[in-house]
């Protein structure tokens, strides 16, 4: 937005005197921000602006909408929040952990929405996934895992052993791994675990589970979603099926995935939002998890892995990638 | 810009002072390309976010946070000086070698202090809102620590550190022994590192794998503006250059987050920066030769 500094001042003190009188029309702003920049964080974000747009609110009606991305620094993820804060808009969308952490950690009056964030209250966002009493809340972009499992089984029904690969510094993955470590052996399966610490390990690392596991599934990982082709060699190489749990992973090359639509996420969390503008307490609403998810089958990726799909398989699927 | 953007930008910058401190007794002063810090920085972020959430007090937890930066550096230094390992290269591997053991101490990759106590709430004066109270603490803290190097630095031991920096040869035949003061170097300069990690973990809402990306690169440009706007060979000057070095280039990234005319974007903020950055390097040089100009050469 182009604005002299009189006129930026001029909008600063409306935004003040919005704060005092809250309801005018026409001062309402959202401001947005996430560590980095990538296609589903990406797709978020639009999912935001698509549900500002659909609810009524657009840049044309006054609404002031300003994104800033870390570029996956968090000194620099720290400097937006308080830029933000200083800035006083009416709420804050912070997507992905470290993000929501600085802005959480810079303000406790400004209303803050989370988004893709797995793990709300291991991250301290929120007490518990119940309405937070405080100026947080949120959607959560975690998977059940359960349904995972149930996929896992349908695809390979024979399988045993499951292998995943992990960047291990990633918190989201840690959580679902960790979570997978528990949930597997309930139904009669094992977790074994390589690591990818940059994008250039993930290959060795799928190269390292060939014969001691029957499937691998991988979460929505950075490092593991960025180098997807390196594991779909190595599956097509050794006979190993792949299991995803982003639905673009299937288009490049996984035989299934039962994953989050980020652009509906993002739908979602902008419904969140027009909540908030409209007057209502963030601390009074619940945080979210994705409500609707999307099978995605690959038939062809399957014949090249070793393992046929079923016709009921198919069938459920959203679509079928040919 | 807002007040609240001004305010942030001298807590972060002042945290990144205590880095710049540590890089120049590392990359000036003994001359050793030290990339440790990168793994430093976040060290003394998990040690002392994983202490706190612990339970142990925020003022102890700070200081085990220091003490392992300086451990850390000192064994860089160890790699380099008795298993003669180049020196990059001894710091890569300790780099390396520290996103792995960050990874063992939080046991996670993020360990949040958002509801737990820190130095700045349990020093944080009532009536004095927390983001003026903290760059406000922050600034006694980079206060001392730059006239305790600037004293360090004019002791014996200090000086044979300077010397063994300048010139190793002349400082062994006058019998400093050089192995100990770069043992010594690296890890004070670690330490700082380490403390600025604990300091911004505290600040920031917790500690994250990722935040010691880069540290060494704003580090470095830290010292180089301080030096380009106040050139001296005095450590009082220089010691006092680097910290105002490094508040000045995270005010450049607060500019930069206000520029959005021109049709700039948020991507394109680490390009504003760079370009800032480049302006406050060149002001020094061509005030010069305007002024040699005017000079009558």
């Amino acid at each position: 937005m182009k604005f002299s500094t009189s006129a930026k001042l001029f909008f600063g003190a409306m935004a003040v005197m919005g704060t005092l009188a809250p309801g005018i029309a026409g001062a309402q702003s959202v401001a947005v921000t996430s560590i980095v920049e990538h296609p589903a964080l990406d797709a978020l974000k639009d999912g935001v602006k698509q549900a500002l747009t659909e609810g009524g609110y657009t840049e044309d009606k006054g609404l002031k909408w300003q994104f800033q991305t870390a570029q996956g620094n968090t000194a620099i993820a720290a400097q937006i929040a308080r830029k933000f804060v200083g800035d006083q808009p009416d709420v804050i969308v912070a997507i992905a952990t470290p993000s929501a952490q600085a802005v959480v950690a810079a303000t406790k009056t400004i209303p803050v929405v989370y988004a893709a964030v797995t793990d709300p209250v291991a991250a301290q966002l929120v007490k518990s996934m119940e309405p937070s009493g405080t100026n947080v809340t949120g959607v959560s972009d975690s998977l059940a895992l359960e349904k995972q499992v149930e996929l896992i089984k349908k695809v390979v029904p024979a399988a045993k052993r499951v292998g995943m690969v992990y960047n291990p510094g990633e918190a989201n993955s840690v959580v679902v791994v960790k979570q997978m470590r528990e949930l597997l052996p309930k139904n009669g399966m094992s977790l074994v675990e390589a690591t990818a610490a940059r994008t250039v390990d993930v290959g060795a690392a799928a190269r390292s589970l060939v014969g001691k596991v029957d499937v691998i599934y991988t979460n929505t990982d950075n490092n593991v979603v960025s180098a997807y082709e390196s594991l779909v060699k190595v599956g097509t190489d050794a006979k190993i099926p792949l299991i995803a749990s982003d639905t673009d992973s299937v288009k490049r090359g996984a035989i299934a995935a039962l994953g989050v639509n980020y652009h509906d996420l993002g739908i979602q969390t902008g419904k969140m939002v027009i909540k908030i503008l409209k007057g209502q307490a963030p601390g009074t609403l619940a945080s979210e998890t994705s409500d609707k998810l999307e099978l995605y089958v690959n038939p062809g990726a399957a014949q090249k892995q070793g393992v046929t799909l079923s016709d009921a398989l198919i069938k459920s699927a959203t679509q079928v990638v040919k | 810009m807002s007040i609240y953007s001004l305010w942030g930008a001298l807590e972060i910058g002042l945290i990144f002072g205590l880095v710049a401190l540590g890089v120049l007794i590392s990359f000036r002063i003994l001359r050793f390309p030290d990339l440790t810090v990168d793994g430093s920085f976040p060290l003394g972020g998990a040690v002392a976010a994983t202490l706190i959430s612990a339970g142990m007090d925020p003022f102890t937890s700070t200081l085990v946070a220091t003490l392992a930066g300086a451990f850390a550096g000192s064994i860089t230094g160890w790699l380099n000086v008795k298993l003669k390992i180049m020196d990059l290269l001894a710091s890569i591997l300790m780099m390396i070698a520290l996103y792995s053991i960050n990874l063992r101490i939080m046991g996670r990759p993020n360990v949040p202090l958002i509801s737990d106590p820190t130095v700045f709430t349990v020093l944080q004066p009532e009536g004095l809102s927390d983001y003026i109270a903290r760059p406000m603490i922050l600034l006694v803290l980079v206060v001392v620590v730059k006239f305790a190097l600037d004293w360090y630095f004019a002791t014996q031991t200090g000086l044979a550190m300077r010397a063994t920096g300048s010139n190793p040869r002349m400082a062994r035949s006058q019998g400093v022994a050089t192995g100990r003061a770069v043992l010594a170097g690296m890890a004070i300069s670690n330490a700082l590192c380490a403390l600025g990690g604990a300091l911004f973990a505290q600040s920031q809402g917790g500690a994250d794998i990722s935040m010691g990306i880069g540290t060494i690169v704003i580090g470095l440009a830290a010292v180089i503006v301080g030096e380009s706007i106040m050139p001296s060979r005095k450590m009082m000057i220089a010691t006092l250059a680097v910290i105002i070095g490094a508040v000045l280039y995270r005010f450049f990234i607060a500019l930069a987050l206000n520029i959005d005319f021109i049709g700039l974007q948020a991507q394109d903020l680490n390009l504003v920066t760079a370009v800032l950055v480049t302006i406050a390097l060149v002001i020094p040089l061509v005030r010069k030769r305007l002024r040699g100009k005017t000079g009558g050469r």
